[in-house]
């Protein structure tokens, strides 16, 4: 507004510029000179050239590419269609549909990956029971059938929360106006509702495509063969094979590439499909009828079931007796009194800890920058805005790696501190909760704020009393699933955790690595039963179907 | 009704003149007012006087700087130049909210996280009053909207006629020095409008505080204001009361902005110390009203209202022919559009009578009203008769 010599916003541009610069820039400079150097510190393109020489490490790249482009697809095909009947029909249980996908694409993935071992492994249940029973045998579920099956149950459920979203926005006058005009059914489908919805297509499968490309979990315990690029870089770090930090810095840079590459290119499609919809008379929900309605039904149905099965048959595994990596016959709590002697305590006082200071972190910087963006636009500002997008294309694993390099060592030795974890989880999630919070404040009209200044206001009573207020609900619906998704990382947690700050989502994965399979079960139920009771809260707080991701 | 202005804590500084128990209240001077985004100029060069307890409202169209104007004066858009003076004192760098300005937006700012209650009383606990006076101005000035009954409600239990009245309510309950209105009633449909339009009125007049008022609807503006700057292009083309406006507009662009004008070419002739209007079909018709000054032979730009017209079915009198192409009958008028020989098109209404209505395709004569046309000059830009009053801003 006015030119002034000083104010208290002024400070605060500087003051996240500064800490985006230490925490994030600083990181980034360091990973990118690792990467061009040898272990003894000369400049050297040897780890860019022996990764391109040899096929070993390039299948890596192309496996990923691969595997993440299935999974996008096989995840839009599922998702889409079961958006379409969710939104366009009166589904019986429609709310039970809508809650369990939330949970699904809430949940590690890499649990999910577990579990899948347990039901379809090589001693898997159903596997068994189908050779003994049946004589059938069925095919592998490790490598990139495995990889697929998992992720695209895992991320399809987050293309039906995103098309739901897109589908409430169309107005049903643009359905009729349409039908009117002779175009009806599939063809309607396809030329009105698909088109529409593009924005929104090209959106999900960015955010399927980067989560499924920066999943650690998953292609870790499922790929074997079949490695994937965040594996690599993992195992370059903590491998078998002897740590190379500059050749595992290299490979972060090359998947930072690949992920900004991609990025752009959606940026580049999604500016092809520019409006913006809002529907004053939204499409109202059509009864199902016939064969076709019973068809909908058992399609949502099974798919969510088959979805969500991993996650019921974890808690039943629990419950189980258990010796190392063999299920006994009968129930116990053997398994949680094997979790009470392995940092249980710890692990659950951590995430709290963790959840609860990350949050609160994200959302206080959130707020500021979404104001900073939104109403005082300026050149700082805006490089504030796009530095914070930043962390968008970093992959999990190559944040933990760049704040590992940039603060393992004086004068910053945070290794292994619940800090530099802390750091990780903000960086990681920071990206989503701006932008939900942005765009909860530019729907707010900027005279409501003027209203109180002219109501002799001061400007930072407005924010505090007006402006926050009237951004809570919008911040609230992310920062819930934020806790859910900062409680369940893996990927960046995995390269700073040690015994001291341990996590719930670590133990599972520690017990899993270590063959403790009963131990891993008990772990990752107390994981879900944390994540559910983390949705029902949302839920019932929210009192809404408009989740935002 | 009793005057809301009694009392008001003093902050239009040691010009407001206290007369008996009651302040008057400020009046407002802009004096060489400068708007510019980046190299954009909105306004170039604007100087307006707002008399004390004066309803006065911006009218022009969208674009022309009028929600500009308001907001420079309310303190949210920047000033690039020029000095803007309540009662004398000036205000360019007084920070918006110690300016004591109730403003009425166009979506109403009501506070969508706040009962109607706690909306009318914010200004008041700003001013850190005792709880016992928030209480009883707030349920004073809740009573007087007629939001009483809803004072517990949240707003998006209200209408929009009750959340306009609330932000009314919540502006005048601080006492304003001034107040302010950015087109208040273009989010309510036609009736409510006309039925806020005059509630807004009847409250300003009773509470005698100076008012700005911005909209572009002209008949909104006449219906509520004493006087009217109408605005084009970051310009004041007239400041006037609304009926000088609408008889002498002081040029082309007010008058056909202002109700409705019927523009033909035309020339005057001077014979003999007489003027004659001469339309494009050589009709001639004597006319007094040319100032001096303007008294030569000249193209000119002739504005007829549609009221001004007379139409003859007697075709024999003197007059423009003309040929009627449709009728419309709207109760208490009728409205006739008919074609000059000149190939010009205007419009007519005439009161509606009740059996000789004009059939279309009817060959008429029609005279004009000299005593109420307006006669500018071929670009339009000044009216040549007497009778113009546009308020020049003092200096």
């Amino acid at each position: 507004m006015k030119s002034r010599k000083f104010e208290i916003w002024t400070v605060i541009s500087v003051v996240i510029l500064a800490a985006f610069l230490l925490f994030m820039v600083y990181p980034m400079f360091g990973l990118l000179r690792q990467s061009v150097e040898t272990p003894e510190g000369e400049f050297s393109m040897q780890n860019f050239a022996e990764f391109f020489s040899k096929p070993y490490y390039t299948v890596t790249i192309l496996n990923s590419i691969k595997v993440t482009i299935a999974v996008t697809l096989v995840s839009l095909v599922l998702g889409i269609p079961f958006a379409y009947f969710y939104s366009f029909y009166q589904l019986k249980g429609s709310k039970v549909l809508f809650v369990v996908s939330i949970l699904c694409c809430m949940s590690a993935p890499f649990i999910g990956a577990y579990s899948w071992i347990m039901l379809l492994g090589r001693s898997g249940v159903i596997t068994n029971f189908l050779k003994s029973a049946l004589g059938i045998t069925i095919p592998s579920v490790y490598g990139f059938k495995g990889i697929l099956l998992v992720q695209s149950l895992k991320f399809f459920p987050l293309v039906f929360i995103y098309m739901n979203g897109a589908f409430k926005n169309i107005d049903n006058t643009l359905m009729e106006a349409s039908a009117n005009m002779g175009c009806t059914g599939v063809n309607r489908l396809f030329r009105i509702v698909m088109a529409l919805s593009m924005p929104t297509i090209l959106a999900a499968s960015l955010m399927v495509f980067m989560q499924a490309f920066a999943d650690f979990g998953t292609p870790m315990l499922l790929g074997e063969g079949y490695q994937t690029f965040p594996v690599l870089i993992y195992n370059q770090y903590l491998g078998e094979v002897g740590q190379n930090y500059n050749f595992a810095a290299a490979l972060a840079v090359i998947a930072i590439i690949v992920t900004a590459m991609v990025f752009f290119f959606q940026k580049w499609a999604t500016g092809k499909f520019k409006f913006s919809m809002n529907a004053l008379h939204p499409v109202e929900k059509k009864k199902p009828r016939g064969i076709t309605g019973l068809l909908m039904h058992l399609y949502c149905y099974l798919l969510i079931a088959i979805a969500f099965m991993p996650q019921l048959y974890i808690i039943y595994l629990s419950f189980r007796n258990c010796s190392g990596a063999i299920f006994k016959p009968g129930f116990s709590l053997m398994n949680y009194h094997a979790a009470m002697n392995k940092l249980l305590v710890r692990s659950i006082r951590n995430t709290t800890i963790l959840g609860v200071s990350s949050l609160a972190i994200i959302i206080v910087v959130a707020v500021l920058i979404a104001y900073l963006v939104v109403r005082r636009s300026s050149a700082m500002n805006n490089v504030i805005d796009t530095m914070s997008m930043l962390p968008y294309i970093m992959p999990g694993a190559v944040i933990g790696l760049s704040l590992l390099i940039a603060f393992g060592k004086k004068p910053f030795a945070l290794t292994g501190t619940l800090t530099i974890m802390v750091i990780a989880l903000v960086i990681r999630r920071l990206p989503y909760t701006i932008r939900s919070a942005t765009a909860t404040l530019m729907q707010i009209s900027l005279s409501v704020e003027e209203a109180a200044i002219s109501l002799g206001a001061s400007k930072l009573k407005t924010f505090v009393k007006i402006t926050i207020p009237m951004m809570a609900n919008g911040i609230l619906s992310g920062a819930i699933l934020s806790w859910v998704a900062i409680v369940t990382e893996l990927s960046s947690a995995i390269i700073l955790y040690n015994n001291r700050s341990i996590t719930l989502t670590m133990s599972t994965y520690a017990a899993i690595s270590r063959g403790n399979y009963g131990l891993a079960a008990a772990f990752a139920a107390i994981l879900t039963v944390v994540t559910i009771i983390s949705l029902v809260i949302y839920l019932a707080v929210s009192k809404t179907e408009d989740v935002q991701l | 009704m009793r005057k809301h202005g009694r009392n008001r804590r003093n902050s239009g500084g040691e010009s407001s003149k206290r007369k008996g128990n009651e302040t008057v209240s400020v009046t407002i001077s802009i004096k060489h007012a400068l708007k510019k985004y980046g190299e954009n100029v909105i306004i170039p060069d604007l100087s307006l006087d707002i008399r004390e307890g004066e309803f006065f409202t911006l009218l022009g169209p969208s674009g022309c700087g009028k929600t500009t104007l308001l907001r420079m004066i309310a303190g949210f858009n920047s000033i690039e130049g020029g000095d803007f003076f309540f009662s004398g004192r000036r205000i360019n760098d007084l920070d918006p909210a110690r300016r004591n300005i109730g403003m009425v937006f166009q979506n109403y700012a009501i506070f969508p996280h706040m009962t109607v209650r706690k909306n009318v009383e914010f200004g008041l606990k700003n001013k850190k009053l005792p709880a016992a006076e928030i209480k009883s101005k707030t349920d004073e000035f809740m009573k007087l909207m007629q939001i009483d009954q809803y004072a517990d409600r949240m707003p998006e239990r209200l209408s929009g006629g009750q959340q306009q009245r609330v932000a009314l309510a919540r502006a005048l309950c601080i006492e304003p020095d001034v107040l302010l209105f950015d087109e208040p009633l273009s989010n309510l449909d036609a009736k409510l409008r006309v039925e806020m339009r005059t509630v807004i009125k009847n409250i300003q007049h009773s509470v005698n505080i100076t008012t700005v008022y911005v909209t572009h609807d002209q008949e909104e503006a006449m219906a509520v204001s004493d006087r009217i700057a109408v605005m084009n292009a970051g310009v004041i083309q007239q400041v006037g009361t609304p009926r000088a406006i609408y008889q002498r507009p002081a040029n082309l662009f007010v008058s056909t902005f202002i109700g409705r004008s019927n523009v033909m070419k035309g020339h005057l002739a001077v014979e003999d110390g007489k003027v004659w209007l001469v339309t494009g079909s050589g009709h001639r018709a004597q006319i007094e009203t040319v100032q001096e000054q303007y008294k030569k032979d000249q193209e000119v730009v002739i504005s007829v209202r549609p009221e001004e017209f007379l139409p003859c079915a007697d075709t024999t009198v003197d007059g423009i022919p003309a040929v009627v192409d449709d009728c419309v009958f709207l109760g208490l008028n009728t409205h006739y559009f008919v074609h000059l020989d000149s190939g010009e098109e205007v419009e007519i209404i005439q009161e509606s009578s009740l059996d000789n209505v004009i059939r279309p395709g009817t060959q008429i004569k029609l005279q004009i009203n000299t005593e109420k046309v307006n006669v500018f000059s071929a670009d339009g830009s000044v009216n040549l008769l007497y009778g113009v009053k546009s308020d020049e801003a003092a200096e």
